[in-house]
């Protein structure tokens, strides 16, 4: 096997940002990352965790391959990435156990789970190991909140329409001070479980996805009014074949 | 007709979609009668609020959907929808179920997949799958008892106003009581319960018949086909025949044949033609995987009625089923099967 250089691809941050948070955002858009996003956004303060935890292992492996990028070779690049990634997710998994010790229960096996997240050895493989440590942080952040993102939009609309709250057990993570956040929008609601299990979970990302392509096409149909329209009555450029 | 010279083979008669849903419709409204006056008012309210849900929900998403609203509107289709779903809900249930379930039947089971023709999915039973997993109190314990007569005021303040029944006004279906019982009473002994009444299910067993009686004018009509029924009742009646011999053990087949939504489910819900099997052979195989299902549910399950959840498992496997039980086409040798010519 041939060592293949890593072919330079250096990408402006405002591209980063837009990348991770919308054009191609892990959960809607690549469908990555699907097994936490569906098991775990039962709640507001459930997505929020392992969203946390999901960035700082993406931020830390997406720094560390791209750190080690020049050293380690092609052929064995998958091994060692996932070595990193899973150094990083038991460094998340003991630090939630030693802060958040109620919240770590809750999550259970999805936190080491983490490093099956399929967004994280994507982000390695195809950003990290090609690009220099600051831009490969920053995509790791950015791909990250996009998912958290996506996680925390999910979680609320389960919880909302499961329970009929919103930020219940936030002081899971904030402590005593977040015990009152909780808001009770219905009263006396008859809890709707199929929110809660995990089709309703699969339904809700479908509604997501469409909302975003609903959006994207509205922004395409802007684009192409605003693009200038031939003068009327020009003459049409007649093409055969094709220039290459 | 337009004087084409058209070769064979011709389709004749004037079967649209409009002609075929009201005529489901109209073989609907016996055993519809049967449910009203042997158990509850509720049933009729269940029927309205469906019916003019369905039409709103249609309505708002077939414009949404830039489609012609009143084209399909007229089709009757999101009807037929609404009243099987009103039927299978129980009567007592409180009105926003109802509105909920015919809903998620048109938007999300419905509309979402393409509209009439595209849903993989019977969407009636899709809503009846979803509100039972969701709020099993509410599907489970507001049946209304077949021997007590509830006011009519009382019946529309449980509806609407949120009223809890009072004792002995609702309960459990028969095929529920008969499951739970049989484990510690034998069958006599379970069969003294008033709700199994003087044949087989106060109530139920008139509102099968009717539903049979219902399905007999869809067969005369040629609207649907005497594969899918026949291949249900006997899917469902060789288990019970197996495995339902000691009636002290297990439910009876005339329980399992008569008591629950089994008629409702062999002609109406599993002849749905958009999500059933086409070929005739494969229709067959079709409904007796839903018997067969149905019974295994029941049984070992831990549902009470089995029919939605067979339905849907036996959509699912529609396709497949399709696949190999191609039909021989005319003018060739041999049906292709499998995945051989493709």
């Amino acid at each position: 096997m041939s060592d293949t250089t890593p072919t330079k691809s250096t990408a402006s941050a405002r591209e980063l940002t837009r990348n991770g948070l919308w054009n191609n955002n892990a959960a809607l858009v690549q469908l990555l990352g699907l097994c936490p996003l569906l098991a775990v956004t039962g709640s507001v303060v459930n997505a929020l965790g392992l969203g946390i935890a999901t960035m700082v292992v993406l931020v830390g492996s997406n720094t560390a391959v791209s750190l080690i990028r020049h050293y380690v070779p092609d052929s064995v690049r998958l091994p060692a990435f996932v070595m990193i990634i899973a150094s990083f997710t038991t460094c998340a998994e003991l630090l939630m156990q030693a802060f958040t010790y109620e919240l770590y229960q809750v999550l259970g096996i999805f936190i080491p789970l983490i490093v099956t997240n399929c967004t994280i050895l994507g982000r390695a493989d195809a950003f990290a190991r090609k690009n220099p440590v600051l831009p490969a942080m920053l995509d790791g952040f950015m791909m990250s909140l996009g998912f958290l993102a996506v996680l925390i939009v999910l979680g609320g609309l389960r919880e909302l329409i499961g329970q009929g709250t919103l930020f219940t057990n936030m002081d899971l993570i904030f402590g005593p001070v977040a015990e009152s956040w909780e808001i009770t929008l219905f009263p006396n609601y008859p809890d709707f479980l199929f929110a809660v299990l995990p089709p309703g979970a699969f339904v809700g990302l479908g509604l997501l996805i469409a909302v975003k392509n609903r959006v994207d096409s509205g922004i395409e149909k802007r684009k192409a009014a605003k693009a200038e329209k031939p003068v009327a009555g020009s003459k049409r450029v007649r093409v055969t074949g094709s220039i290459s | 007709m337009t004087g084409l010279n058209l070769t064979s083979p011709h389709v004749t008669g004037r079967t649209s979609v409009r002609w075929v849903m009201g005529w489901v419709l109209l073989a609907l409204v016996p055993g519809w009668i049967v449910l009203i006056v042997s158990f509850s008012l509720g049933y009729a309210i269940n029927m309205v609020l469906a019916l003019l849900t369905a039409l709103i929900a249609e309505a708002l998403l077939l414009a949404w959907r830039g489609r012609p609203v009143m084209f399909f509107l007229k089709d009757l289709s999101a009807l037929v929808t609404a009243a099987l779903l009103a039927l299978a809900l129980p009567p007592l249930a409180p009105w926003w179920l109802t509105v909920l379930g015919t809903m998620i039947a048109i938007v999300f089971a419905k509309q979402l997949f393409g509209g009439l023709g595209n849903n993989p999915f019977n969407p009636a039973m899709v809503a009846y799958a979803l509100l039972l997993v969701s709020l099993p109190l509410y599907m489970t314990t507001r049946w209304a008892s077949p021997d007590f007569s509830l006011p009519i005021a009382d019946t529309l303040a449980i509806i609407f106003a949120g009223q809890t029944p009072v004792d002995g006004a609702t309960g459990a279906t028969p095929l529920d009581v008969y499951k739970l019982d049989i484990s510690r009473l034998t069958s006599a002994e379970v069969l003294q319960s008033p709700i199994f009444g003087s044949w087989v299910a106060e109530g139920w067993d008139v509102a099968n018949l009717a539903f049979l009686a219902g399905g007999g004018l869809l067969l005369w009509k040629r609207i649907i086909t005497w594969h899918i029924p026949v291949s249900f009742l006997a899917g469902l009646g060789i288990m019970a025949l197996l495995f339902s011999g000691d009636a002290d053990v297990r439910t009876p087949i005339d329980l399992h044949l008569f008591a629950g939504a089994t008629m409702l489910g062999a002609f109406f819900i599993a002849t749905d033609p958009v999500s059933a099997a086409t070929s005739n052979r494969g229709k067959l195989v079709y409904g007796a995987g839903i018997g067969v299902l149905i019974y295994l549910i029941r049984t070992w399950g831990n549902y009470p009625d089995a029919v939605a959840f067979a339905v849907l498992l036996m959509n699912f496997a529609a396709p497949l089923i399709d696949h190999y039980t191609r039909p021989r086409v005319y003018g060739h040798d041999k049906s292709v099967k499998g995945f051989k010519n493709d």
